[in-house]
């Protein structure tokens, strides 16, 4: 069942001995953000499309395609995140959430996948994800 | 290196896209509570019209989610949990991946000015 545990860690958390101000301009100033992701061409505005760049590689074009969906300064932050293109890739939501915490900032990325048929109900096909994968230990844990 | 897990695992892809609806992933989830179900059942279960579970049942078998046998008139579907590995295999990468990412955001954290 370690496979579970680690499929819950789409949710990756940690404190950060920083304020919030700080980790917003780690996240979303595109110099900085490339120091600790990929090169990109990030702005901190709704329905911005922007690009993750790395180097390419076999079965991999280096390129993941984002659009800004959330910006709200020093508390949220998300973006679509697509590899592969539209038509044979996979589309997913990544989402940043900051929270101030003693001697610094929370930090929540969560991940979630959806289908890019389904932008406009992401929200909903979100919470489905979560419940999915909650419900992996018990799926996985049967015989097959 | 740790790039190599931005790369779509083309044995992941028809899973997620097979789970990627929130009526597949019930169906599923229903038939590994439940076990072996009919195609009659999994629609009254679904709430939607049977012509819709069967299309839904079509793309949980291609991606090997799923297996039917015929008895009779009746078709019966069970899961196949293990189809899920992949996906896991995908999800434990990318779990990795964040992690790695957030020990560098701690070292640029280091060295900003403010």
């Amino acid at each position: 069942m370690t496979e579970v545990a680690t499929t819950r860690s789409l949710i990756v958390e940690r404190v950060f001995p920083y304020p919030p101000e700080k980790l917003w301009r780690a996240l979303t100033e595109s110099p900085l953000l490339a120091q600790w992701m990929m090169n990109n061409d990030f702005e901190p505005v709704v329905g911005h499309k922007f690009q993750f760049r790395a180097d390419p590689m076999p079965n991999w074009n280096g390129i993941v395609d984002c659009e800004v969906l959330v910006v709200e300064p020093l508390k949220q932050l998300s973006y679509n995140w697509g590899v592969g293109g539209a038509e044979s890739g996979l589309q997913w939501v990544v989402e940043f959430t900051l929270t101030p915490a003693d001697g610094g900032t929370h930090v929540r990325m969560e991940q979630s996948g959806f289908g890019a048929d389904q932008q406009a109900a992401y929200q909903g096909a979100n919470y489905g994800w979560q419940r999915f994968f909650a419900n992996l230990e018990r799926v996985l844990g049967e015989p097959a | 290196m740790v790039m190599v897990l931005a790369v779509t695992p083309a044995s992941a892809n028809p899973v997620f896209r097979a789970l990627a609806d929130p009526t597949r992933r019930a169906i599923f989830e229903e038939l590994t509570r439940q076990g072996e179900q009919t195609v009659h059942a999994l629609t009254e279960y679904a709430g939607v019209s049977q012509p819709a579970v069967s299309k839904h049942l079509t793309v949980l078998k291609r991606a090997k989610l799923v297996r039917h046998r015929r008895a009779g008139r009746e078709t019966h579907y069970r899961a196949e949990p293990h189809a899920l590995a992949p996906m896991v295999n995908w999800l434990n990468l990318y779990g990795a991946f964040w992690r790695n990412r957030f020990d560098k955001l701690e070292d640029l954290l280091k060295r900003m000015d403010s």
